[in-house]
């Protein structure tokens, strides 16, 4: 069972990583621009973004492998400038391994210890320890080229937390592996974390996997980061159009306000059509905005159907797609916008009440959509 | 390099052999053509070389005994082999010219060997450490000395070591020496024209080595607390080991039998093995007991490589 407390800005106390106003321009072009973020002790934090985002740039300023050009980076209240990534008491897990070809499984564990100098039955111990929480006992004296990719990935996470980092990197380090045995392990990382309490920091375009993992998510783009909360925070209060497309499947309704009080807002979109949200979330009338509806929160029904929620639009089925678990229908409205809705797949149908071309209702509660103003 | 290939085949047997298709008989002909061309081009002049090296040396033509005649038949094939001899074997033992000529040749390899690994690899690794965009010109120009044939470039050195030479000329110039120095006719010009000529055959394979090491390993050493210096020795030079070995064996075999470079440069004192077997062959017609040389030098030369194997075959092992 998996119940800590989110550890973050309020209670934590003081951060263990810090980025304080840190940029990179790689050859003039900005990687990671004017970027500030605190990371609390025990946190497993995500940083999540498209390729290109600069959130690999930003985990190996904090490895040291690049220098910041502005800013600085601080681990434990001390500035990283000075210090050599070999001096650093954080490790990082490479996203192609990086195990060393010539040495056994045993023998990369062992090679951080061998470096600090540790008696060598110490070391013998600890290799022995590291490969029993990674599920890789007896399998020491192999060499890398004799493993499976999954057991590869295993001992490349055995290496890195062999010396007990006090922040653990983890450079999309799931990426190589598929689809089943990525989500066992995204499970297997999440318990390793709690058991051992020690801050991770993962590094992902995958967004489910960031969402699965993560205590915080820092949701980056373009060198600067977005919006930075928990998961949950972030799905259902995505702070811009841009991460409400990003994480997740998103309907957008454009649209002006014309009313807005303590009770709500109502938003009249181009075609005159008005919807009610329950959180007006700031905003003023005549504000240009945006609804962000997730498919799941709204329900299809035949048009003939009573309205029985407040909002409601009208449409043709276009397409359904068939994902298992639910089913996914594309509506096509009168003035050509798309939405889509999902349905929960809760009985083994075979017949739809719902087929291609036929018109139907979509309608949400206030309080399913939110307001983005960005 | 059969080392190499050794290594490789070890490799593939480790992991389940994915289903073959039936062999066609042209793709069983296209495996076979490196075992024919060994067979005519190595085999075949070995057991010939190996067959007059048991004979006695003759004043006809060819210029030893016994000669084989199918015609006589059975008594023919008798009084062939009742000729064959170990008796040069003998005079090789007896004399110990042959013994100082080998040994001779062995440590001048070695030496050269050793120079080459010093000199090759910060070049290998240089060229391995260059930009992407500079390595295909860094290459061309380790291979450009192949456009002058071998010989015209031992003769240019020739030039350059003689006492008025180049190499003189230099020094004075820049106040170094008073008088000239004697280079040509010694061991320094041996080894400055053997290391010279080698040098490409010790940087390609280590350049081949150094060139797919990953980045991110050295990363991963720094990460894990391996300072720079230290990582050299750690990760970068037991991955080039593979490299480093196939350039020590290209250069130190050749090397052992080399005729030209001691022949044109060294002194007239000492001979390496390869100048005593031309002495046999040309200057004493004594083919027997030059072929006899021969085949104790492919004896010599086979005992490195199977040390090399073996040591490859015990990594294998440790796996």
């Amino acid at each position: 069972m998996r119940h800590r407390a989110t550890p973050g800005p309020d209670g934590a106390g003081e951060p263990l990583v810090r980025f304080a106003a840190v940029s990179k321009r790689f050859a003039g072009v900005p990687a990671v621009n004017e970027l500030s973020l605190d990371i609390y002790p025990g946190e497993f934090f995500a940083l999540l973004g498209p390729s290109g985002c600069g959130k690999t740039t930003l985990l190996r300023m904090l490895a040291g492998f690049e220098t910041p050009d502005e800013g600085q980076v601080r681990l434990a209240g001390e500035d990283l400038a000075a210090m050599p990534p070999h001096r650093r008491p954080v490790n990082m897990m490479f996203q192609s391994y990086a195990l060393f070809p010539h040495l056994t499984v045993a023998g990369n564990v062992a090679f951080g210890l061998h470096q600090d100098r540790m008696a060598k039955s110490a070391i013998k111990a600890r290799v022995e320890e590291m490969l029993a929480l990674v599920k890789l006992d007896g399998l020491g004296s192999r060499k890398p080229d004799q493993l499976s990719g999954g057991q590869r990935q295993r001992v490349a996470l055995a290496r890195s937390l062999a010396k007990r980092p006090k922040v653990l990197l983890l450079d999309e380090p799931l990426a190589a592996l598929d689809k089943k045995l990525r989500e066992e392990t995204q499970f297997e990382l999440m318990d390793l974390q709690e058991r051992l309490g020690t801050t991770f920091i993962i590094v992902t375009h995958d967004q489910e996997e960031a969402m699965t993992v993560a205590d915080r998510i820092a949701v980056m783009d373009e060198g600067e980061i977005v919006q930075v909360a928990a998961p949950s925070e972030i799905y259902e209060r995505p702070k811009s159009r841009w991460v409400a497309g990003f994480i997740g499947d998103i309907n957008l309704i454009e649209g002006g306000v014309v009313e807005a009080n303590g009770t709500g807002a109502v938003i009249e979109d181009s075609g005159g059509r008005r919807f009610h949200v329950a959180e007006a979330n700031g905003v003023s009338v005549g504000a240009k905005v945006a609804i962000a509806l997730r498919p799941e929160k709204l329900r299809i029904a035949a048009a003939a159907s009573a309205a029985n929620e407040a909002n409601s639009v009208r449409g043709r089925v276009w397409d359904i797609g068939y994902l298992g678990d639910k089913s996914v229908y594309k509506v096509r409205l009168a003035d050509g916008t798309q939405m889509k809705a999902s349905v929960a797949n809760v009985t083994r149908i075979v017949e739809r009440p719902i087929s291609w071309d036929d018109e139907v209702r979509l309608s949400w509660s206030p309080s399913a959509a939110v307001l983005l103003t960005r | 390099m059969v080392p190499l290939g050794r290594r490789a085949a070890d490799k593939v047997s480790a992991m389940p052999a994915p289903p073959q298709p039936p062999r066609s008989s042209s793709a069983k002909l296209v495996v076979l053509a490196p075992y024919l061309w060994l067979v005519a081009f190595f085999f075949v002049p070995f057991l010939i070389v190996l067959k007059i090296s048991l004979s006695q040396t003759a004043i006809a033509q060819p210029p030893y005994l016994p000669v084989l005649d199918l015609a006589a038949g059975w008594q023919g094939i008798k009084d062939f082999v009742a000729g064959l001899s170990l008796e040069n074997y003998a005079t090789l033992a007896s004399d110990d010219l042959y013994f100082f000529s080998y040994l001779r040749s062995l440590t001048v390899a070695a030496v050269s060997t050793v120079i080459l690994v010093l000199a090759g690899f910060p070049i290998a690794y240089a060229m391995a450490r260059a930009p992407r965009r500079w390595r295909p010109v860094l290459l061309m120009l380790v291979v450009l000395p192949f456009w002058t044939s071998f010989l015209i470039r031992v003769y240019a050195w020739i030039n350059i070591l003689q006492r008025d030479g180049l190499l003189n000329q230099t020094l004075s110039a820049l106040g170094l020496i008073d008088q000239p120095l004697t280079w040509l006719a010694t061991d320094t010009a041996i080894y400055i024209g053997l290391v010279y000529s080698y040098l490409p055959f010790m940087v390609l394979p280590l350049y081949a080595s150094l060139e797919k090491l990953d980045d991110s390993l050295l990363e991963a050493a720094a990460d894990l607390g391996c300072p720079r210096w230290k990582a050299f020795w750690t990760v970068t030079v037991p991955l080039a080991l593979p490299g480093l070995g196939a350039g020590a064996l290209l250069c130190f075999i050749p090397i052992v039998g080399e005729f030209v470079v001691p022949d044109l440069l060294g002194g007239s004192d000492t001979t390496m093995i390869g100048q005593t077997l031309w002495t046999e062959f040309f200057a004493n017609k004594d083919w027997p007991v030059a072929s006899a040389v021969a085949v104790v030098l492919v004896v010599l030369l086979v005992g490195p490589i199977a040390i090399y194997q073996h040591l490859q075959s015990r990594g294998v092992e440790n796996r």
